[in-house]
């Protein structure tokens, strides 16, 4: 039976079911096993599968993280829980240098299966520190996949196909979508028995006709309040593709999209510098200028580090009402 | 850095079990790989020199013993990661100067097909892992794959060299704590040949006056302290980190005294400014690994002077094929840029065909 469960729990049977599926599979960050997570995504999973698998790390980003990609180079695979992605930061050599190059400098003699994962956003008065979302700074970096999903469905999927790769995959979630709901088959009703999406494919969450939005993470929810907006006020049909992964990046599908639609707006919670919809938006203007019937806008989170005072931060990032105005000023 | 002359004895060490177990073989052996290391790079120097080398050459000439010693005492699930200057352990772990040789050459027969160059050999057949550019950033590393090891309930332990100058690398602390507060078999060994780069140990680094290993107290994690210049001491020593490792899967720190003959890397300017003539003489002539390995054996009736002129000639002659071999060889073709980079493209996929990996500017 579909059931309705939340980004949390998607991603904690995800977990659960690649423990089971691969006795490789650890999962160590802060507080993961007895404080049974800070976000509670791990939430009994060190009372289920014990110490040898769920492990709690010290506050030691660069430590933990460079010891979980020695350990993928023997066939482990460590799942590490970043408290908050912001905290890759201080891990950045081994995330940038170590697992993303070894392969190359040794000639592909070596792959580093290892998963980063943890909540990547803004919007919950945590100040500037504890609100970056660095999805495209790691996709910068030939050699590292990155994953967004949106929700409870991917995040399930995802997660699972995360941990089967034998490449690193930085898997980026929300704290701000951890509690949201949404339909997640039971694995009774799937083909295969269980809930694998692949990375790499979008995914179109909306069908539409006159508008292309093209998101990640949860600003796929805001652009899906917007095209319902713009569907009831404005008589506009707006398509909502959710990207799914930045790196590999579902281009067939933007294009696609794009050449239907004729108009598109990039919209994510990054910032707008080299952001995410910076490469997408070159991306279309080179493939399908000739479908386009305006120019590519892009929407992203005011250019200044996360505002703390509640009122304020909400308007650095992108609302509903501001893809209405700025979609109307290209319909 | 070393304090033994190159003449003086090291008999309590040469006692200890493990090195009462060498043959006259064995010791051979060691002497070899030894010479093997350093005919290795001086032939790379030349070439470097010549211009057929890019880059950067970190030159492990004097400092042989400490890779030699302490990699002889590994076995199968044993596991070996360093720094940049990697050539030594390389070619003691059991890689081969052609496909090391060719590495610096940037060629396709490279050990890593030309793609990671003199600071990042690799040879996962072998246990090792190489090779890493960043100062300490291997540190992390060397306790995950003693992480691995432990974790397959499998009895080795992983060396992880270092050179003094990267104590001072967070990540080597964190690695530290880690390693101690989860008992990693893991033993770091700091190669400390007396400066970092350019800034000298006193310059550099704060530590107890027992020495910088002994920074270890304060992760609750043993140490020792050797003098790099005498297999025996480097042997019995390590031995006893790698039977804790083995017996109690209990983290090391050990400090070998060593030194390096050249500067940094070749491209190091100041190699004789920031540090006397004199200094390096002394070193050169008294303190040499290799000339007192030498000595050591002729006085043990094992090799005579002409053995090792043999040994030496055929190093030399070793290395010479290499760098014939590295010339002959064939530069990677362009088309192999894109590979090697995600294993799921690399294996053709699902995964590896799903959305764009790689992007065009």
């Amino acid at each position: 039976m579909p059931r309705e469960i939340t980004y949390r729990e998607a991603l904690r049977e995800g977990l659960d079911e690649e423990l089971a599926y691969d006795d490789n599979v650890i999962i160590i960050g802060e507080e993961v096993a007895e404080y049974n997570g800070a976000y509670k995504v791990t939430e009994g999973l060190w009372k289920k599968w014990g110490d040898k698998r769920i492990i709690d790390a010290p506050i030691s980003e660069a430590g933990f993280i460079g010891m979980g990609i020695g350990a993928s180079m023997l066939g482990i695979r460590p799942v590490m829980e970043l408290m908050f992605f912001s905290f890759a930061y201080v891990a950045f050599d081994q995330m940038m240098n170590n697992a993303a190059t070894c392969r190359y400098m040794s000639g592909g003699l070596i792959n580093v299966p290892i998963v980063v994962r943890g909540p990547a956003n803004g919007g919950t008065n945590v100040g500037a520190t504890h609100s970056h979302t660095p999805e495209n700074i790691f996709a910068n970096m030939p050699g590292l996949k990155v994953v967004t999903p949106s929700d409870a469905h991917d995040a399930k999927g995802l997660i699972k196909s995360a941990i089967r790769d034998n490449d690193p995959v930085y898997f980026m979630e929300s704290t701000v979508l951890y509690g949201m709901t949404g339909t997640v088959p039971s694995n009774d009703e799937i083909e295969g028995g269980e809930l694998l999406v692949p990375i790499g494919k979008a995914k179109v969450k909306r069908e539409g006709s006159d508008l292309t939005l093209i998101a990640h993470g949860r600003a796929v929810v805001t652009c899906l309040a917007a095209a319902e907006i713009l569907a009831e006020k404005h008589h506009i049909n707006a398509e909502v593709l959710d990207l799914r992964s930045i790196r590999p990046l579902d281009e067939e599908a933007i294009m696609a999209s794009v050449r239907k639609t004729h108009r598109a707006i990039c919209v994510e919670e990054n910032k707008p510098f080299c952001g995410v919809g910076a490469q997408i938006s070159s991306m279309i203007m080179e493939q399908a200028f000739d479908d386009l019937d305006a120019p590519v806008l892009r929407i992203t989170s005011a250019d200044a580090p996360a505002f703390y005072s509640p009122p304020i931060e909400k308007l650095q990032l992108p609302n509903p009402d501001e893809i209405v105005a700025r979609a109307l000023s290209i319909c | 850095m070393a304090s033994k002359t190159a003449n003086q004895s090291t008999v309590p060490f040469a006692d200890a079990p493990i090195n009462q177990s060498l043959t006259a073989a064995d010791k051979i052996e060691l002497l070899r790989q030894m010479i093997r290391i350093r005919r290795f790079e001086q032939t790379s120097l030349k070439h470097y020199h010549n211009g057929s080398i890019g880059g950067f050459l970190h030159l492990y000439i004097g400092q042989e013993s400490v890779a030699v010693g302490s990699i002889s005492l590994l076995g199968e699930h044993d596991h070996v990661i360093t720094a940049y200057r990697d050539h030594g352990h390389a070619l003691a772990v059991g890689m081969g100067m052609n496909e090391c040789m060719a590495e610096l050459f940037g060629k396709a027969t490279g050990c890593s097909k030309g793609k990671g160059g003199s600071m990042h050999y690799f040879a996962p057949d072998k246990n090792y892992w190489g090779g890493h550019g960043i100062v300490g950033g291997q540190t992390p590393l060397g306790a995950g794959l003693a992480f691995g090891v432990k974790y397959k309930g499998l009895k080795g332990c992983c060396l992880c060299y270092l050179g003094d100058g990267a104590i001072n690398q967070g990540a080597f602390h964190e690695a530290l704590n880690l390693a101690s507060l989860w008992s990693l078999p893991v033993i770091y060994i700091i190669e400390n040949n007396g400066y970092s780069m350019g800034t000298s140990q006193a310059r550099s680094s704060a530590f107890p006056k027992e020495g910088l290993a002994a920074r270890a107290e304060g992760y609750n994690m043993d140490w020792d302290k050797i003098d790099g210049v005498s297999l025996y001491e480097i042997r019995a020593g390590v031995q006893k980190a790698v039977e804790r490792a083995h017996e109690h899967c209990r983290p090391t720190i050990i400090e070998i005294l060593t030194y390096r003959h050249k500067g940094h890397s070749v491209a190091d300017a100041n190699a004789e400014k920031y540090r006397t003539k004199e200094e390096i003489q002394e070193y050169m002539n008294k303190h040499d690994p290799i000339e007192f390995w030498k000595n050591t054996l002729i006085a043990e009736g094992v090799i005579s002077e002409d053995d090792y002129k043999t040994i030496n000639k055929e190093a030399g002659a070793e290395a010479d094929a290499a760098a014939e071999f590295a010339i002959k060889s064939p530069y990677p073709d362009e088309s192999e840029i894109f590979d090697d980079i995600y294993w799921e493209v690399d294996n053709n996929t699902e995964a590896g065909r799903s959305g764009r990996h790689f992007f065009h500017g």
